[in-house]
């Protein structure tokens, strides 16, 4: 609740009674976990709604299926922009709902890549990440069979993220079949360079980012200079940064990190 | 599966005017040797049969107090190769044991490995509470395959055709669990619970256990007659926690069963 202070403020003034989790790593995991055992004891007065494409089914499928709303305006407005489709659509990968959500519009545009970016953390092999993809291997959470972030034994590892939205061990069970199928491509992006990525474009652009799709944002660089002049991207900006204002480093910190950013090269 | 072969733990469960009880404890609470010690106390009891708690991180089904005794023996190094030896040491004084865990430790571990380990081992069943009957197999197939039974879970939202389904696919027993919700110390049985008893017994000739929220001397009065075995879990792992073994508390609940 402290790292969404502003979403809590936002949600109690639409008349939510938001509670605190207090078990496990007090993360997105243990949230959706109390919310399922809430769920199942209130089951017959209670109607579960979760924002992301995890869970049991059918709450994947439900979800991306009202997620994907994004994506069919994405679509319709890029074509109406540019009159033709973007070359790569790339979105933040946590549980994954705005990824799938602009994913679905353009399964069926095979010459639109698509690119899923995950949290890397501290880095992937420093174990503090939250990539279930990248780093992770089958199993079940939350009632779903999908990519987890899990010890040799079955046991749930603890994610790091700078994140909160993706700071979770597991994804959506779609996103994994569309790795499965080579239809999407996911890749892992830290918590510099999503940083960094959210200076620049707070700077550039003038729009704060949340600091979920800034590692989205972070990727859409990469790619930008393997595509070179004329490169269409289209990244899904899921959410805003006023949200985030608490995570972000100090102004030392915050620059000694943007001195790296790859993005900086290019934009000069 | 032929029907007129029962198994031991059908054997062990089928209530004779009396009223069977079944203890939980978790493997490697408060430590793998401690676990041993209490679970073969537990055994001498009088219990019927005895349910051993493979930790998980993640046990979506349980209340706080299996929750913190998962998290305590998972810190102390508890495994899945570690609690199917807390099983083995306890199974050989002859009551029937059951593995309960969730399904990602034990695909983790390999099914098949883990259903040959655990026949190896002695036990009698295993319970899996996330492992809905519509994902049930191939798992519950090798599990049966080792000659282990697979115990399935009636809830009190499921409706009879589900329930009918339910009691055909399990072994061993069936398991009623008498709340919406998850494990945990209650004062009163819930309404319906007998109504859900009664409705799983059309179903089914084996053993009718109910289970979750289920600790007092007047719970088991109540349910003497209407089903087969009561599994009592958290009263138990709560004494534990505090140094206890569940012993008398089971001697006093045996009382309420006769």
């Amino acid at each position: 609740m402290r790292r969404q202070a502003m979403n809590v403020r936002r949600m109690k003034l639409l008349g939510a009674q938001v509670v605190e989790v207090t078990s496990g790593s007090k993360t997105l995991k243990d949230a959706t976990t109390e919310a399922i055992r809430d769920w199942v004891t209130n089951v017959r007065t209670t109607h579960y709604i979760i924002g992301s494409v995890v869970g049991p089914h059918p709450y994947p499928e439900m979800v991306r299926d009202l997620q994907r709303v994004i994506g069919d305006e994405a679509r319709e407005q890029y074509m109406s922009l540019d009159g033709k489709l973007p070359d790569v659509v790339v979105a933040c990968v946590g549980g994954g709902s705005n990824a799938i959500g602009i994913f679905t519009a353009f399964l069926d545009d095979r010459d639109v890549s698509l690119v899923g970016v995950e949290a890397a953390g501290k880095g992937i092999r420093s174990g503090e990440h939250a990539a279930s993809l990248v780093g992770g291997r089958p199993g079940v959470l939350h009632g779903s069979y999908s990519y987890v972030l899990q010890d040799g034994d079955g046991q749930i590892l603890p994610t790091h993220s700078i994140s909160a939205g993706l700071d979770y061990p597991g994804v959506g069970p779609e996103h994994a079949f569309l790795r499965e199928i080579e239809r999407v491509e996911y890749v892992a992006v830290s918590d510099k360079d999503a940083l960094a990525a959210f200076k620049l474009c707070t700077r550039l652009e003038g729009i704060i980012p949340a600091l979920e799709p800034s590692h989205a944002i972070h990727h859409a660089g990469v790619i930008a200079r393997e595509l070179g002049p004329g490169g269409r991207i289209l990244v899904c900006l899921s959410g805003r940064g006023d949200k985030d204002m608490d995570s972000i480093p100090t102004k030392s910190e915050a620059e000694a990190v943007t001195s790296r950013g790859p993005l900086d090269v290019d934009e000069g | 599966m032929k029907a007129e072969t029962r198994s031991r733990l059908e054997g062990a469960l089928k209530a004779k005017g009396d009223l069977k009880l079944v203890a939980y404890i978790m493997a490697g609470h408060p430590s793998k040797k401690r676990s041993i010690e209490v679970g073969k106390r537990l055994a001498a009891s009088g219990i019927a049969a005895l349910e051993i708690g493979i930790p998980h991180s993640d046990p979506l089904a349980d209340g706080p107090v299996i929750q913190r005794a998962g998290q305590t023996a998972l810190a102390h190094g508890m495994t899945v190769a570690g609690a199917i030896e807390v099983a083995e040491a306890v199974a050989r004084d002859g009551v029937p044991v059951v593995l309960m865990t969730y399904i990602n430790p034990v695909l983790s571990y390999d099914p098949r490995k883990f259903a040959a380990e655990a026949a190896q081992a002695g036990v009698a069943g295993v319970i899996i509470p996330d492992l809905p009957i519509e994902e049930a197999e191939p798992i519950t197939g090798w599990i049966r395959s080792a000659s282990l039974d697979t115990v399935l879970m009636v809830a009190p939202t499921s409706p009879p055709e589900r329930i009918a389904n339910i009691c055909s696919h399990s072994s061993g027993f069936v398991y009623c669990v008498t709340v919406t919700g998850i494990t945990g110390i209650r004062k009163d049985l819930p309404d319906g619970v007998l109504e859900l008893l009664a409705e799983v017994k059309k179903h089914t000739t084996l053993p009718v256990a109910a289970g979750f929220g289920i600790s007092r001397q007047d719970h088991l009065k109540a349910l003497r007659g209407k089903l087969d075995a009561a599994v009592v879990g958290s009263a138990i792992v709560d004494e534990i926690e505090r140094a206890g073994d569940g012993v008398s508390l089971v001697r006093e609940l045996l009382k309420a069963c006769r």
